[in-house]
């Protein structure tokens, strides 16, 4: 019956391959504008710094600073998920300091072992995430006012399991390597080596895969560009973070990833791999975009909702742990203060936006690097945490209001 | 009609009510295989509720839904498209956020089996290729089958919402004003569409508010007002006028006689 004619590449339609420039045009047009005024950002922030202070710019600092957003973007990459559903989740700080404690006080009261005391402080997490999102999802109670109650009685349970003394010193030595550990610099060179090469091919791949099907195809330009940048980016990091960090040179040298790092870039590996390439990921989209839409389609929405709680709250969990290990204890302040704010803060600063649908896992290492610059380089000029909030407030207020106004323009040319 | 007496969907006495609304009283419809049937009625007559219903996005008060013959239950949307009932809701249900091949595919998207199901690998390739070619076969105008649909123009929004439906292999589908925003090429090509349909045996459900569309595609108009079905007319022997008169209920006794 339908006659298969191949299709000649030249009848494909002229947008084959879109030029870089208009491209990039078209996607400001449509109010998707990308990581690009964050990466503004985050330039104009080093260039402040590293003006008031030559310290900023310094393998010991830059690595330091990568340390120090770990537990935050770990625990954004999970607000981002909650975001994209057009949710919002205000238990992520208790919850982290929740998971920590039920690991510090397994490990050190009750000597577990350190494997099974990590696991039940994540499991903690996840036990919570599934609870608050299946009571978002059954009672249509607003997600906003479960996770608040989450906030005060997770933070209720961190005192309970604390006990009277109020804080536990970990001790244990896989614990606290967690995040105090490195990755020597061949091995970091190695994991660095097989990202590329694996990212490389897995572009092209799909490139081959679309030619096969005779789609169009980014120019060969455009993806050695994209290579190149993933490679140079990478080599330059682990470079960095070889360079010996000790100012003491007769000392032993301390120098490779530290292990924290590691750990937050696999997550966000996993977890843009996860929204990006899977049916569950193209799920939270669409219900973050078109709840009713969604349900049409046969989606389980509830189900959806559910198990980004969960996963949300899992994250918590692990940037708890995360945390307690770079701290070396867990305690009453534990996930309190700033945590939860930065955390979403993070998400937001980094692109991804308020009102449901739209947004990337990678925006919570950029907002996390914005928000722990900021930090990091007011710490370096002995500046107060009041001078701190106000700004890191700013940066946010700016953010959101550029969220807002692209969505704003979406809707104003009817669209 | 008289060769294939079953109708392939058949509703009797359907109820629906939603708070002080009566939104539909005792509805009976039907469709057979290979006809376009019209649904008309004021606004607020009770039409897009009638294809919910169909469709599984609502469920009704009472009544009997029966699919080939045997009564089925529906709960959900998907019970409905598993049967092979597909629908263009007249507020298009797509997701502004994603892509035109992402909305083509929602709820059914080509994957690569690996792991548990929820992580089941998209196959975008693949649905990029028969996405560029359902949209081709039905000459819609896209700039790009990755363009969000943000981007697109009431009527090539609408466009795609009706290739989603034409695209799987189904026995009905229930069409929403599936014209209201598109351009005079666009509707032409809709109509011929929807003739198509018919002549590979799907049964047709249109709701249309264009008298003269609905004369030139629809073998029976069915009238709807307040809620209630009020007349049905065969096209091949009646008058725009006398569906006038059903729709505003001026010559309500006449009509009710020739249905
Ligand atoms: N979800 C709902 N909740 C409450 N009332 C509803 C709902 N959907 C429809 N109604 C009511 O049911 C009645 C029938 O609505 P329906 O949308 O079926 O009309 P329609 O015939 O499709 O009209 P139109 O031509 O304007 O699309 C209206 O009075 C409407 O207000
Ligand atoms: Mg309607």
């Amino acid at each position: 019956m339908k006659q298969v004619t191949p299709h000649t590449r030249s009848d494909m339609p002229a947008v084959e391959k879109e030029a870089l420039w208009p491209s990039i045009v078209r996607r400001f047009q449509q109010g998707n504008v990308g990581p690009l005024p964050v990466l503004i950002g985050l330039a104009m922030i080093a260039l402040v710094f590293q003006i008031a202070n030559d310290k900023f710019l310094t393998p010991v600092n830059l690595t330091n600073l990568t340390v120090q957003i770990a537990s935050m973007g770990t625990i954004s990459v999970g607000i981002v998920l909650v975001l994209l559903l057009g949710e919002v989740d205000l238990s992520v700080g208790a919850v982290s300091g929740l998971a920590s404690a039920v690991m510090g006080v397994l490990s050190v009261k009750q000597g577990w072992p350190a494997g099974l005391a990590i696991l039940a402080g994540i499991a903690t997490g996840t036990l919570i995430g599934t609870l608050q999102g299946f009571w978002i999802a059954k009672f249509r109670v607003p997600s906003f006012v479960v996770s608040l109650a989450g906030l005060l009685a997770w933070q209720g349970a961190l005192l309970y399991v604390l006990g009277t003394t109020g804080t536990v010193n970990l001790t244990d030595k896989t614990i606290i390597g967690i995040a105090n550990s490195r990755v020597s610099i061949e091995a970091g060179f190695v994991i660095g080596i097989i990202a590329i090469v694996a990212y490389a091919a897995i572009l092209i791949a799909e490139q081959r895969g679309r030619q096969a099907m005779n789609l169009p195809v980014q120019s060969t330009v455009m993806l050695a560009w994209r290579i190149g940048l993933i490679a140079l980016v990478t080599v330059v990091t682990i470079g960095f973070m070889s360079i010996n960090r000790n100012p003491n040179v007769e000392a032993a040298a301390v120098r490779g990833i530290p292990s924290a790092v590691v750990i937050f870039i696999a997550v966000l590996i996993i977890f843009d791999f996860i929204t990006r390439r899977t049916r569950f990921g193209r799920y939270i989209y669409a219900v973050g975009g078109n709840v009713e839409a969604a349900r049409r389609a046969g989606i389980n929405v509830n189900g959806i909702r559910i198990a980004v709680f969960m996963l949300c709250s899992t994250l918590a969990a692990c940037g708890g742990v995360l945390a307690a290990s770079r701290l070396y204890a867990s305690n009453q302040a534990s996930g309190g203060g700033d945590t939860l704010l930065n955390a979403i803060a993070a998400a937001v600063i980094g692109g991804t936006s308020l009102f449901g649908g739209r947004g990337r896992v990678w925006s919570a290492l950029l907002g996390a690097l914005v928000i722990g610059a900021i930090a990091n380089g007011m710490d370096l000029l002995a500046m107060s945490s009041a001078i701190k909030f106000m700004v890191t407030g700013t940066v946010l207020l700016i953010a959101v209001t550029l969220d807002a106004s692209t969505r704003s323009r979406r809707e104003n040319t009817g669209r | 009609m008289a060769a294939n007496p079953t109708p392939v969907l058949q509703l009797r006495q359907i109820s629906k009510r939603f708070g002080a609304v009566q939104a539909l009283s005792n509805v009976d419809f039907e469709v057979y295989p290979a006809e376009v049937v019209a649904l008309v009625g004021d606004n607020g007559a009770g039409k897009s509720t009638l294809v919910k219903t169909i469709a599984g996005a609502y469920r009704p008060d009472s009544g009997q839904y029966i699919f080939e013959g045997r009564e089925v239950t529906i709960h959900t949307p998907r019970e409905a498209t598993n049967l092979g009932v597909e629908t263009v809701y007249q507020d298009l249900a797509l997701c502004d956020n994603l892509d035109v091949v992402a909305n083509l595919y929602l709820g059914r998207e080509g994957v690569r089996v690996t792991g548990p199901h929820p992580l089941h690998l998209l196959s975008e390739v693949e649905m990029e290729r028969k996405a560029t070619d359902v949209l081709r076969e039905l000459s819609v105008k896209i700039p790009n089958v990755r363009s969000q649909i943000a981007t697109l123009s009431g009527g090539q929004r609408q466009s795609v919402a009706v290739a989603r439906s034409v695209m799987w292999n189904s026995k009905v589908v229930l069409l929403d004003e599936p014209t209201a925003a598109l351009g005079v090429e666009q509707t032409f090509q809709v109509k011929e569409l929807i003739k198509r349909l018919r002549s590979r045996g799907l049964g047709v459900v249109v709701i249309s508010h264009n008298l003269a569309d609905v004369f030139e595609v629809a073998n029976r108009v069915v009238v709807m007002r307040l809620g209630r079905r009020v007349a049905t007319f065969d096209t091949s022997q009646s008058t725009a006028q006398e569906v006038v008169g059903a729709i505003t209920g001026a010559t309500l006794p006449a009509a009710v006689a020739a249905g």
